[in-house]
């Protein structure tokens, strides 16, 4: 039994160690960065509403089509196009060489519009599904379009009451062409002919198809951060935590020596899994995120020192040490709930509120909170019931249990 | 040893985190905050200039452009008053050909630079953040006050908030007596700094609680009782601001400009929250029980006195 429970801890404890040596800086950055870590350009755009089209729900999820076309025509790795809340549309692109250009083609208001001869808009953009470039059997080169069902009615009815009249097409309020109707349209299809080349035909078409938005679309925030002050960034982060962690692990073997040892390979297995689940979880690394870890870091030892508290008192009241671990795990036990509950409650409230780089916080802090309560108290209280059952430790002096006791024990 | 009486002398305690919250009151009412251009909208050039640069020459070059007001500061290397390679200028919410032109004119008067960063944000989304951020604090509060007075009762959560309420309010008197700048990530050292010092709060009110239900009922002196469980948790809630703060303030220090004020709220906030735990929410609790059993004597006394 003694010489089990020591090589089950030695196995933990070396395999901790070395898997932490091994694998923390690839698994740290296998993990997605930030913009604000490798540098690029991160776009807020926000649906506007004007008297001829309103901002709704499929409006927006047609900007991010649009958006993400765009965004691929510019050949860009990785870029992130997400909608947040009712009219908004966060961009982010990494590494991007020119943000400026980038920004001038997300930010191309270009909203489509069909008029009449009266001026009076009738269809936009959310009313068009498709728009192809084709060449006819006489070798005549046209732009089919093809409507949304609400459109294709819309079409019908404009087209039947503008028969040899035109509509225009415009875009920004730029007539684009004006063909003219030569009959009811009826099934949703329409073409455009005209004297074009193939290449004019395929820039309408495109324009038509991608260039145009639903609702008018405006840019409210933009950031770019450079590639010298991301690297900068993610070298100093990475030296705070280092620090930081050497601290804390220097820390708890000073003040609890064997115990402390014990805390201290926790902490480093809690480090490693709450990186795993932040990529398993496809988290993306910010700023705050990594200043979140790092102060959970130090967040994460008040469990064990709560614990080792309780179980200096019950030496300090005469116990033996295994009585001692055991009833200081269970004292402490309500403790650590009730506490890091509330903290739990604030990074959730974070998480919901939040936006952005906020969130990552809230997520490496909520997360560290239950993942450190979770090391620090089952795997601590395996890892010492071990070394108490391996019998080679008999002084509570090596669990800083007299360092700062006002009387010495008394029998 | 005889030990220091802490809950005895709690009008000290009441009068030091007043003068500082008054102070901080007189300063928010009458200087304001630093509020960065993620509140207030606007425009930030972060630039890096092969050669250091004086700042007033980049001032003069921002007035040919009608912004010689904006906001310059200076900082990286070669760095005195006034000159440095690291240039930061915060001004109004440019427009894009605006923000153009004017980092064109830098380049031509100034030499050439290195683009740290370039940040635009709309004034709405500021008030946005400030709203969100506002309702985001009190729903927090209100999540813990319900939660603590589940598990305790409603004096301990009420004298948990009031402790939060006290640092959130020192925090805040704080950054408006340095005027450092608040960004948006403040908002997330405030509701940090909330779980950090409730939990600590609670780690001393568990300790009471364990004490009264021990030893109280043999009777005793509530005081006591309250500087006993303080003494008791010390320990822990020294290295626990401890280990906190020595991680924070390696943040602060090697963690780069853009977490400096991030990590100075929260060193502020984690340790004004672990005094407030022992010399604000302890005493407070001790203070509304106190008030209550007054109230109940005075009852009694009442009764007695109508039969």
């Amino acid at each position: 039994m003694k010489r089990e429970s020591f090589l089950k801890l030695a196995v933990v404890v070396i395999a901790v160690i070395a898997v932490f040596i091994m694998f923390i800086k690839p698994l740290a950055f296998s993990i997605r960065q930030g913009l604000d870590l490798q540098g690029g350009t991160h776009v807020v755009l926000e649906g506007v509403d004007t008297p001829q089209a309103k901002v709704n729900d499929d409006a927006m999820n047609r900007v991010v089509k649009i958006m993400e076309n765009r965004v691929n025509a510019m050949g860009l790795t990785e870029p992130i196009i997400q909608r947040e809340g009712q009219r908004r549309v966060i961009v982010e692109l990494p590494g991007v060489k020119n943000p400026d250009k980038a920004i001038n083609i997300l930010g191309k208001t270009a909203m489509l519009e069909f008029r009449d001869e009266d001026g009076n808009t009738v269809l936009t953009g959310t009313d068009l599904k498709d728009a192809r470039e084709e060449t006819d059997q006489q070798g005549q080169n046209l732009v089919s379009l093809e409507f949304s069902p609400e459109g294709a009615k819309k079409f019908a009815k404009l087209t039947e009451e503008n028969v040899g009249r035109t509509i225009s097409i415009l875009l920004d309020g730029k007539v684009l062409t004006a063909p003219r109707v030569n009959e009811p349209i009826t099934g949703g299809k329409a073409v455009i002919t005209g004297n074009r080349s193939l290449e004019e035909a395929h820039n309408l078409a495109l324009l038509l198809r991608s260039g145009a938005l639903p609702v008018k679309v405006k840019i409210i925030e933009t950031r770019t951060v450079g590639p010298t002050l991301g690297q900068d960034s993610k070298d100093k982060s990475e030296f705070a935590f280092t620090i930081g962690v050497g601290a804390v692990v220097l820390f708890m073997l000073f003040f609890y020596r064997v115990s402390g040892f014990i805390a201290d390979i926790s902490l480093m297995a809690y480090v490693l899994i709450l990186l795993f689940a932040l990529k398993m979880l496809n988290a993306t690394l910010t700023l705050p995120g990594i200043a979140g870890i790092i102060l959970s870091v130090g967040m994460a030892v008040d469990a064990n020192v709560l614990i080792f508290e309780h179980f200096k008192e019950e030496i300090r009241s005469g116990k033996t040490l295994r009585w001692a671990m055991d009833s200081g795990f269970k004292r402490a036990f309500t403790t650590i709930f009730d506490s890091n509950l509330t903290t739990i409650i604030a990074a959730v409230v974070l998480f919901f509120f939040g936006t952005g780089p906020i969130r990552g916080f809230a997520i490496t802090l909520g997360l560290g909170v239950i993942l450190s309560m979770f090391t620090a108290i089952t795997m601590t209280q395996y890892l010492l019931k071990w070394l108490i059952a391996s019998n080679i430790i008999h002084n509570p002096h090596l669990f800083g249990a007299s360092l700062f006791t006002e009387k010495a024990v008394k029998k | 040893m005889k030990r220091f009486d802490i809950v005895g002398h709690r009008k000290i305690w009441y009068s030091f985190s007043s003068l500082i919250i008054i102070a901080g009151l007189i300063c928010m009412f009458t200087k304001g905050f630093n509020l960065g251009i993620d509140f207030t909208g606007g425009t930030l050039i972060d630039l890096k200039f092969e050669q250091a640069v004086n700042i007033n020459d980049v001032r003069k070059t921002m007035d040919d452009y009608g912004l010689g007001n904006s906001q310059i500061q200076l900082s990286g290397k070669s760095n005195n008053s006034l000159k440095a390679t690291d240039v930061m200028i915060r001004t109004k919410d440019l427009s894009q050909s605006e923000r153009q032109n004017i980092m064109s004119g830098l380049k031509q008067k100034l030499g050439n630079y290195k683009v740290l960063r370039e940040e635009k944000v709309g004034a709405t989304i500021g008030r946005e953040l400030i709203m969100n951020a506002v309702w985001a604090t009190l729903l927090s509060w209100l999540l813990i006050i319900a939660y603590v007075s589940y598990r305790f009762e409603f004096k301990f959560g009420l004298a948990a908030i009031l402790a939060l309420v006290h640092d959130t309010l020192v925090v805040l008197s704080i950054f408006s007596l340095t005027q450092k700048e608040i960004d948006s990530s403040f908002i997330a050292a405030i509701l940090t700094i909330v779980g950090f010092s409730v939990n600590d709060t609670i780690v001393i009110f568990d300790r009471i609680r364990e004490n009264l239900k021990l030893h109280f009922r043999r009777g005793g002196d509530i005081e006591e009782l309250a500087n006993h469980s303080i003494y008791q948790t010390l320990t822990r809630s020294i290295y626990t601001v401890t280990t906190v703060l020595v991680t924070t303030i390696s943040l602060y220090v090697f963690g780069g400009d853009t977490t400096r004020d991030f990590a100075f709220a929260l060193i502020v906030g984690f340790a004004f929250g672990s005094y407030s735990s022992i010399f604000t929410a302890t005493p407070l609790w001790l203070t509304f029980r106190e008030y209550s059993e007054k109230r109940h004597a005075q009852k009694r006394i009442n009764a007695n006195a109508a039969k």
